[in-house]
């Protein structure tokens, strides 16, 4: 792997991670707002970090 | 207790409740032969109070870890490096090449040897089988041999672990669905660990996401992969060395799939979502249309991506931890790689069902979208 290889992976690795971590973060929350709706936001949650991860990924292997 | 009375179950749900742990062994030459032989070079490095090569010890591990992501022909659990005697069994190959050719594996000798079977012969490298010459030589040009490939047929490991999880999933639910049946609607034995997620699937996955009208057709299909990959999952985590779901091809056929199936059983909203969006200027569409086309092919190679990488990555960071034990050769290097690994393995049985539910879930969204009813006119899309 040369450097800016390396360098790239981090910055997709570090921008995945702020994206799930905001999901997350706003997901709790929500919870906490509302207990009564925590199924429906931690299903949205998933679809969600999903999406992003899979971006990540395709970013990481291309 | 229930589970006490039953001693035999109590042994087979506990057998199967260390085997994640069980699996730390898989990386590393998993013998107690090799272990041993691990122990005898730890003195020896500790007499001579420097670590033995450890750069040697690195390249194995990673070759190790190399080989375990790929494909592989004949199973073997370990291999001994003095004897090159492999522990194990082999696979029946299966080649197209003017007619059916059938041999087994073990003629390889694990790849170090030239095959010979009805006056052909045939080469294993890096799990690739090419027709050569009696020689074995392989015309190498940029790295790549140039020798012919015959259509490769052959039951592999992942073949093997898919059958194998086939025939599992076949007895499972057929016995649950018999069991209704003969017990008047209640389930009975392993059923009832599978009635509850069966149920999960329909009313929290299928249901919200397709609707209470459609979801019925797509139940099927949404039940065989979900307990389709998550039993490969599983199955990757014990120490058999599976890695089925960590690899391109099936996941790219599960995606196809459900492309295919999200296509064909598409409305006409859907169609008319892509190629001519409603609600937006006439510029635009022409705008849009491309890129919603796109849309839909990156839709399930998204899908395809995102379970292949996690397995993976699972796997690799998971051997190279208890890979760390054999460069460390340290007690405190080992106890630390070892409750890594377990803290590891048991996030690794969360991720193997997060995955399978993300991917049913996924799927289950697409058809939904391919199945959604006019609404109004300017819907916000």
């Amino acid at each position: 792997m040369q450097i800016p290889e390396i360098v790239g992976a981090g910055l997709i690795v570090i921008g995945a991670g702020l994206g799930i971590g905001k999901i997350g973060g706003s997901a709790m929350d929500a919870i906490a707002r509302q207990p009564e709706a925590s199924g429906k936001i931690q299903t949205a949650m998933l679809i969600a970090a999903a999406l992003i991860e899979g971006i990540g990924f395709a970013a990481l292997f291309a | 207790m229930v589970i006490s009375k039953k001693p035999l179950h109590f042994i087979a749900a506990l057998l199967v409740a260390f085997m994640p742990l069980v699996s730390s062994a898989n990386p590393s030459n998993d013998s107690t032969a090799v272990e041993a032989h691990a122990v005898a070079k730890t003195e020896e490095a500790s007499h001579e109070g420097v670590h033995a090569e450890p750069k040697d010890e690195k390249a194995k591990i990673k070759e190790f870890i190399n080989h375990h992501l790929l494909d592989s022909h004949s199973f073997y659990f370990n291999a001994d490096e003095e004897s090159g005697k492999h522990f194990g069994f082999s696979l029946p190959i299966i080649l197209w090449d003017n007619g059916f050719q059938f041999f087994s594996s073990s003629k390889f000798h694990n790849g170090e040897e030239v095959a010979e079977h009805n006056g052909n012969f045939y080469v294993l490298h890096h799990e690739k089988i090419y027709k050569t010459d009696a020689s074995g030589k392989l015309n190498e040009e940029h790295g790549h041999p140039t020798n012919v490939r015959p259509l490769d047929f052959s039951i592999t490991k992942s073949v093997l672990g898919i059958l194998l999880i086939a025939l599992l999933m076949f007895l499972v639910f057929t016995s649950l669905a018999k069991s209704y049946a003969k017990n008047g609607g209640i389930a009975k034995g392993i059923g009832r660990i599978f009635e509850p997620i069966v149920l999960y699937v329909r009313d929290d996955i299928a249901i919200p996401n397709i609707g209470e009208k459609k979801y019925k057709k797509y139940m099927s299909y949404l039940l065989t992969i979900f307990f389709f990959i998550l039993f490969l999952n599983i199955l990757g985590l014990t120490p058999f060395g599976f890695n089925v779901t960590g690899n391109f091809t099936i996941t790219a056929s599960l995606a196809i799939l459900t492309y295919l199936i999200t296509t064909f059983t598409a409305n006409k909203n859907y169609w008319g979502h892509i190629f001519w969006m409603p609600g937006v200027p006439t510029p635009m569409k022409f705008i849009l249309a491309p890129i919603e086309l796109l849309g839909t092919i990156i839709k399930p190679f998204s899908l395809m991506i995102r379970l292949y990488a996690n397995m993976v990555a699972g796997h690799v960071v998971l051997m190279s931890i208890i890979g760390l034990m054999f460069i460390f050769k340290s007690w405190i290097g080992s106890s630390l790689s070892f409750g890594l690994a377990f803290a590891l393995s048991i996030l690794e049985i969360l991720v193997a069902f997060l995955q399978a539910y993300i991917f049913t879930m996924l799927s289950a969204l697409y058809f939904g979208a391919g199945n959604e009813e006019h609404h109004h006119e300017d819907a916000h899309h």
